[in-house]
């Protein structure tokens, strides 16, 4: 029994940044890495389901992206996922969602888990697509935005509800293998343990190409993609009236527009 | 290629507003697009919503019958895969809900069409289509175009435009939905337990939190300060998810909406769409926040760039009894 887990370091801006001199893109050396928030989610829950059934799941971490993604994985291995493999080379640079998608359904497909997990989005940009266009690739069962899981490895079904607008909820029976994307709050993921930390050290991180995956040069990066970026750029100021001062005569204003508010 | 085609959405017998959002930034680049708006309503009993579909701009309302009742993704996919092939549309349309993410880049990995998910603006530029949407969590605008791309599925972000409310009329057609093996099964929806007391949609002075609160052993400290000036306590998901306050004060999409709000004040909240989502037509927003590049400060009417600890402080001491 195995369950793939996807997982993407995040960038953020830092608080003085500078767009790339293409315009396409902010210069890297303003960018701060993480784990993306969404994969905590979904790695506690395959680790759920993992110690749930005794053990006898191989929970396998899956990332593509260059050297400085172990950072990730050796958090995620810490935690408790038993191997990682980790997927890059120049070719996938400029790649979108799509192209991402289309490696980690090479590797699934290498793999053969018996679920995929993806987080619903990653809080970088927001896409929420690649773990659904991992499914259209691997030709298998999807649901986005899953809040509950109820899931017994190496079952042909799974039940399981998914988050929809406004405190509704839908439950849902999915055939499996399936890729489900993970909703935050399905559960309380863990922190790492000293020991878990130790241990992550000695875990193995394979690392992949492309090409080794059978894809083609056109499979992947821009050429590979859906969409390009065009232009990066900051929006004009919104309307907020920045208060300025100490923060006593900050809140004094504060005070005022409660009163006025309450027709003091 | 050409004309827009839009997908609506419903849900429990209820169209979503967010179709009647589509619909206007359909029209609004019509002339664009040199071709059509053809709004496609698939579900059990289409009819039903063809009339409210029917608004000024709009040339086709298409009502595909289909055989699944609740949504499905791959009914959903085969459908809008059978709408494309019949109308070849330059540009489709669908919102960007939970159900769209279920299906929309299946679609258009499956089909290679141009991709792009959460837009808030889409244009034609010298015939190309250039969506726009938020990087970097939403501290940029980003501009993505679809090279060699002659069909392009943009998920459009909900609350940006304004429905149109004139009543058009477009011919109604009919189709049959392609049929598709059911892989999944909806068994029923489940609506989240009421909130006791707490009445965020009702309250007209809200003060919420958000992660800047940091640990949980601080959220008290703004408790009081919500009772002191006399606001219900609302706060972002993270804050419900950690089980630091109940859901039933969670503002935003998979939360609360402020209704009636007339003043919010959000502590520590960076702002994400989906927090907005609930609060960003409240007209008397105020913000405090560290960060004074946090997206929240684009759509307050004040912006505080401070501490919320200091500000919370200051506050209860100035705030008359
Ligand atoms: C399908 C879906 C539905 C969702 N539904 C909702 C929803 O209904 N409601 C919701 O809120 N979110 C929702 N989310 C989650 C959303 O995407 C964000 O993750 C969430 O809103 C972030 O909450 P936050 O602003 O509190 O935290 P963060 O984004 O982490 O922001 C914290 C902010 O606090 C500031 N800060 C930190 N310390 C201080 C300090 N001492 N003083 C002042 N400022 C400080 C920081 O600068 C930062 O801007 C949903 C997501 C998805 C995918
Ligand atoms: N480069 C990547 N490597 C591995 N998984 C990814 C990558 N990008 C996105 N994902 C997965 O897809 C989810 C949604 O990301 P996105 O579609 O970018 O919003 C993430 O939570 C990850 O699980």
């Amino acid at each position: 029994m195995k369950i793939l887990v996807t997982v993407k370091q995040v960038a953020a801006v830092d608080d003085d940044f500078e767009i790339r001199t293409d315009g396409r893109d902010v210069d890297p050396d303003f960018l701060i890495h993480d784990l993306n928030e969404w994969d905590n989610f979904s790695l506690e829950e395959a680790m759920k389901i993992k110690e749930a059934a005794g053990g006898e799941v191989e929970v396998v971490v899956v990332s593509v992206g260059p050297e400085s993604v172990d950072e990730e994985l050796r958090k995620c291995l810490a935690k408790g996922a038993d191997r990682a493999i980790r997927v890059w080379d120049d070719s996938v640079e400029g790649s979108d969602p799509i192209a991402i998608a289309r490696i980690i359904a090479a590797v699934a497909k290498n793999e053969a888990p018996d679920m995929l997990f993806a987080g619903v989005q990653a809080s970088d940009h927001s896409y929420a697509a690649t773990g659904i266009a991992t499914a259209s690739f691997l030709g298998w069962p999807h649901a986005a935005v899953v809040s509950l899981l109820n899931y017994t490895p190496g079952s042909k079904m799974a039940t399981l509800q998914r988050e929809l607008e406004g405190g509704t909820y839908a439950e849902v029976e999915l055939e499996c293998p399936a890729v489900l994307t993970i909703q935050l709050g399905i559960n309380v993921p863990r922190y790492a343990s000293l020991r878990g930390i130790k241990q992550a050290a000695a875990k193995p991180i394979d690392v992949l190409t492309p090409s080794a995956l059978g894809l083609a040069a056109t499979d992947v990066g821009e050429a590979g993609s859906l969409s390009r970026v065009r232009r990066m750029y900051v929006p004009a100021k919104g309307q907020a009236e920045l208060i300025e001062g100490t923060p006593a005569e900050q809140v004094a204003r504060l005070v005022k527009i409660i009163q006025e508010f309450k027709g003091v | 290629m050409s004309g827009i085609l839009v997908i609506a959405e419903h849900r429990m017998d209820e169209l979503r507003p967010v179709s009647l959002e589509l619909i206007a930034v359909a029209v609004g680049v019509k002339a664009q697009a040199s071709g059509p708006v053809t709004v496609a309503i698939i579900a059990n009993d289409p009819q039903k919503y063809a009339q409210a579909l029917s608004v000024q701009g709009v040339d086709e309302v298409i009502c595909v019958k289909s055989a699944v009742v609740e949504f499905d993704p791959d009914a959903y996919e085969a459908t809008v895969a059978a709408l494309i092939a019949a109308k070849n549309p330059s540009l489709v349309l669908l919102p960007h809900s939970v159900n769209s993410l279920a299906y929309a880049p299946a679609l258009a990995a499956k089909t290679g069409l141009g991709l792009a998910t959460d837009a808030f603006k889409v244009e034609f530029d010298a015939g190309a289509l250039v969506a726009t949407r938020g990087g970097y969590g939403q501290k940029l605008n980003v501009e993505v175009d679809f090279p060699g791309k002659s069909t392009v599925v943009v998920t459009f972000r909900a609350n940006v435009c304004k429905p149109i409310d004139a009543a058009g009329s477009p011919t109604v057609t009919q189709m049959d939905a392609p049929a598709t093996p059911a892989r999944g099964q909806h068994k029923k929806y489940i609506e989240a337990a009421g909130g006791g007391d707490v009445d965020i949609p009702g309250s007209e002075f809200i003060l919420s939190i958000g992660r800047g609160v940091g640990e949980e052993d601080n959220v008290e400290q703004f408790r009081e300060l919500a009772q002191t000036v006399g606001a219900e306590l609302g706060c972002s998901r993270p804050i419900a998810d950690a089980g630091w306050l109940p859901k039933s004060r969670q503002v935003g999409q998979s939360g609360k909406t402020a209704a009636n709000c007339k003043l919010y004040i959000a502590m520590g909240i960076s702002g994400s769409v989906q927090h907005m989502a609930g609060m960003k037509h409240v007209e008397n927003i105020v913000a405090v926040n560290t960060d004074p590049k946090a997206s929240i400060f684009h759509i307050a009417r004040y912006g505080i760039v401070g501490d919320i600890f200091e500000i919370g402080e200051e506050l209860r001491n100035q705030f008359p009894a």
